[in-house]
């Protein structure tokens, strides 16, 4: 009987103590399988291996499981050193305290049950309606009108940037485009809630979050022309973008390399103390390479402040997400990492905003990644190469153009707030059109960058089996000048 | 109460501890005896080129070495990290041994077990300016990285126009034969990163060499690999300068001078060519052997000068000949020499098999094939 006083004694002492974990919700009495207490594990001290318990199914205090009782009974059973007289191996062998190395905080149980394969439900966090008007209930962040404003010429700007690029390339005066129709609302809206001295790494679709820094409509053009203003110096395709200045690292092709990267860069933030995160994007697809395990791993175990925003927009090229993973979204996967997530419509410029900015503090102030599910959809192609007409219906793409356009439901609560009208949406579009053709025009008369650019950058100098296969080229090209490019400076 | 909950870090770090010992074992026992134990080459002529901080020096091996140049570059810039599988509590071949208790756990750290994940990591710390030094466990596991190494580290300056770099990046991993560490713990991949522009390729062949050369490489504006011969973490022991010095990268080094034949190598595998030149001496053969040091980009005029003063080049690795950078260098030295060559350029390296257990003394550039090509080629 002194057995069962201790016993429900400690049991109360540990519901008041924080150490304890509450693990025993499921309480249950049920058969004892075993009769025999195993051994502790060798490396506990040999005081309290001595101490060996013979307790039976009725010295349970009433309403505590034998199967939820390890967490509550026994560690304090072992802070005793008394040993107690050895009684017969009858028993239960499921009150051990939990003390496998790979777990934290979880209990024995003697039911053989699987973890289910659904995912805990995600909500869908989200502000306005469809028509651009609040939700009922919903808290709308604070945003300024120059701030809403900003954020919706930003989008008008991105798209007409987009479309003209996309004519341009079908005309063939570059080689590449990718536009970011219908998800412009996740990447403005989510680039305005960083600050600038946050660290961008990210896929190939984000312009409009490298627009929102400045990064202007002549430094894209001249990019996209290849041409010798482009930072890049014309070696990369359109689009791969990067710019010193406005934090955000140069895009590189391969999918999700950039995230662990956002990890190191994070890492390095938090050591400089500085007050700043790290930001990457990247698709739905990406999370199923190995280097969004890395990274999402690495941000956990690091304490990383760093924010993965997914735009996950149901399509990569033509892989639907029924093709590309079981878990029902990307936020769910957070929880296995042991990291926060949230999920948001992402054709809500206010709730990407929302979400996003308390992310960031989150993440500063705790040193924690964040990852940020924005669900949108790519009413676009997937860039100039690809013809999305053979993978998906037309209905199916009208009804997200149509329908669901994140830019209009965001001037629809601009409207409704009186801060817009369809004579400044004009002028907007007009002055937008005007301003990117004149970079396109300028961006196509620059000559493409010498042939010195080939050479340089590998290394921080150039080593001397590059300039000998510099002076190899030159020969080449003195030969035959009229086969190599005429409008690259020798 | 949390003692209870799982196993408390010392225990942890006596855990790793048998590890470790078990892996030095394993490395310090049989099979060693089937290649004669030289300690690398003598190193006594190697030139240090910077200025060397105290002037003593300290007898000590390579995996000492290692440790030394790690804590002077954690010592010498606040802003340089060390991290990798194991590495918190010295690392499974003890080399970051008390770096952690020294400089703490937020610069010398263990990562998850994900070499992808380290590399990726290693990139975006050095892009933000910190001398990132990164250890693969062994070199047999850096594929898992590759990407990362050719397709980011490899090219993060030039897609950038050199707006962004990674140059504070080094990845250090053991490479190598060891007795009997069979296909996954034996491999020499350095032919695949010589093949990536980009990247500086770099493998010491002794304690003095490994300390000068690494500090190089951490401090070079450029991502390096430096693989380290795993075999001579023990057994290559050496006077080595006690200061803050570097190594030149990109410059090969002629270790013992003769007029009948060039010969070629690096890491661990100069010391099997060395004791094959002494074996030649014995016959009348003079030869002369250059460590290349650096594999990317490698110093092609050293060599050139040799061949062209012997008239013979001998190239020999671990790695499978197929493929190996010895054809480079053959290609390169008969491009450059072609009417100075007496005889053909002779490879000896590894089969074009995988690491092999028990067969890895038919595996290896043993000291006896070396001398049969020696006197093949002078006798061609």
């Amino acid at each position: 009987m002194a057995l069962i006083r201790r016993a429900g004694r400690s049991l109360s002492m540990l519901k008041r103590s924080s150490l304890f974990h509450g693990k025993q919700k499921k309480q249950r009495q049920q058969p004892i399988v075993s009769p025999s207490l195993p051994n502790l594990t060798p490396h506990l001290p040999s005081s309290l291996i001595r101490l060996q318990i013979n307790t039976t199914y009725s010295a349970i205090p009433r309403g505590i499981s034998s199967c939820s009782f390890r967490s509550s009974y026994i560690p304090n059973r072992l802070l005793t050193s008394e040993a107690q007289p050895k009684l017969p191996d009858e028993g239960i062998d499921d009150t051990q305290f939990l003390d496998f190395p790979g777990v934290k905080n979880t209990a024995f149980t003697c039911d053989l049950k699987f973890v289910s394969e659904k995912s805990e439900e995600v909500p869908c966090y989200r502000v306005l309606s469809e028509l651009g008007e609040p939700v009922d209930g919903a808290k709308l962040p604070q945003m300024a009108d120059a701030l809403a404003l900003r954020i919706y010429e930003n989008m008008i700007t991105l798209q007409v940037m987009d479309y003209l690029f996309y004519e341009a390339q079908r005309q063939g005066r570059f080689s590449f485009y990718m536009t970011c129709s219908g998800e412009e609302a996740a990447i403005v809206a989510s680039a305005a809630a960083l600050s600038n001295e946050d660290v961008i790494f990210a896929q190939y679709r984000e312009q409009g979050a490298l627009m929102w820094r400045g990064f202007d409509l002549q430094e894209f053009a001249h990019q996209c022309y290849s041409n010798s203003a482009d930072y890049g110096k014309g070696r990369q395709m359109p689009i791969h973008y990067g710019s010193k200045k406005h934090n955000f690292v140069t895009i590189s092709s391969p999918i999700a390399t950039q995230l662990s990267h956002a990890v190191g860069a994070a890492y390095s933030l938090k050591m400089d103390r500085k007050d700043a995160c790290a930001v990457t994007y990247f698709g739905d697809g990406a999370t199923s390479e190995g280097d969004f395990h890395a990274a999402m791993n690495f941000a956990a175990v690091m304490e990383a402040p760093v924010l993965f925003i997914c735009r996950n927009n149901g399509w990569a090229i033509s892989t639907p997400i029924t093709d590309q993973y079981r878990s029902d979204g990307v936020a769910t996967k957070s929880r296995a990492y042991g990291m926060r997530s949230i999920c948001v419509d992402g054709n809500d410029a206010l709730a990407v905003y929302s979400a996003v900015k308390s992310a960031r503090s989150m993440a500063i102030s705790e040193s924690r990644p964040i990852l940020i599910e924005v669900l949108t959809y790519r009413v676009s192609h997937h860039s100039t190469s690809d013809d999305s007409t053979k993978y998906r219906s037309g209905e199916e793409l009208s009804h997200w153009k149509v329908m669901r356009d994140p830019v209009v439901r965001f001037r629809r609560w601009l409207e409704g707030n009186g801060w817009w009208n369809r004579q400044k949406d004009t002028e907007l579009q007009s002055h937008s059109r005007k301003k990117i053709i004149a970079a396109m025009m300028n961006a196509e008369s620059m000559k493409k960058p010498p042939l010195s650019d080939l050479f340089t950058d590998v290394y921080d100098s150039i080593p001397t089996n590059l300039k000998e296969q510099e002076s190899y080229v030159r020969e080449a090209v003195a030969k035959n000048p009229n086969l190599y490019p005429s409008d690259v400076p020798l | 109460m949390a003692f209870f909950a799982r196993a408390s870090p010392s225990q942890a770090i006596r855990r790793l501890k048998d590890q470790s010992q078990f892996l030095n074992r394993l490395l310090c026992s049989c099979g060693w005896q089937n290649r004669s134990i030289a300690t690398a080459v003598d190193d006594a002529k190697a030139s240090v080129h910077s200025s060397v901080e105290s002037g003593g020096k300290k007898r000590i091996n390579l995996c000492s070495a290692i440790n030394d140049a790690l804590y002077i570059a954690l010592d010498s810039d606040p802003r340089s990290y060390v991290f990798g599988e194991d590495v918190g509590f010295g690392g499974v071949f003890r080399c970051t041994t008390g770096l952690a208790d020294t400089f703490g756990k937020h610069r010398v750290f263990n990562t998850p077990l994900c070499e992808q994940g380290i590399v990726g990591f290693g990139i975006g710390l050095a892009a933000m300016g910190n001398r990132a030094v990164a250890e693969i466990q062994f070199a047999d596991y850096i594929f898992p990285a590759f990407d990362q190494i050719v397709n980011e580290a490899a090219k993060f300056r030039y897609r950038s126009g050199n707006l962004f770099n990674c140059g504070g990046l080094t990845i250090r991993t053991p490479y190598g034969a060891v007795g009997h560490g069979a296909l996954y713990h034996s491999q020499s991949p350095e032919a695949y990163f010589c093949h990536v522009p980009g990247l500086k390729v770099v493998i010491p062949r002794s304690p003095t060499q490994a300390k000068g050369l690494l500090l190089a490489a951490i401090r070079d504006p450029n991502p390096v690999i430096f693989f380290e011969p795993k075999w001579l973490y023990r057994l290559s022991v050496e006077d080595v300068p006690e200061g803050d010095y570097t190594l030149p990268l990109s410059q090969a080094e002629v270790i013992r001078e003769g007029g009948d034949i060039t010969l070629v190598g690096w890491g661990a595998q100069l010391a099997i060519m060395e004791e094959a030149c002494v074996e030649a001496s014995k016959e009348g053969i003079s030869c002369e052997l250059i460590d290349l040091r650096t594999l990317l980009p490698w110093d092609k005029e050293i060599v050139e000068a040799s061949v062209n003063k012997t008239g013979r080049l001998l190239v020999s690795h671990e790695a499978p000949i197929t493929g190996g950078f010895g054809a480079e260098i053959a290609a390169s030295i008969t491009e450059r020499c072609f009417l100075r060559l007496e005889s053909p350029v002779a490879r000896v390296c590894g089969l074009d098999t995988p690491f092999p257990l028990v067969f890895e003394p038919f595996y290896m550039p043993t000291k006896n094939k070396i001398l049969d090509a020696i006197k093949a080629s002078v006798n061609f």
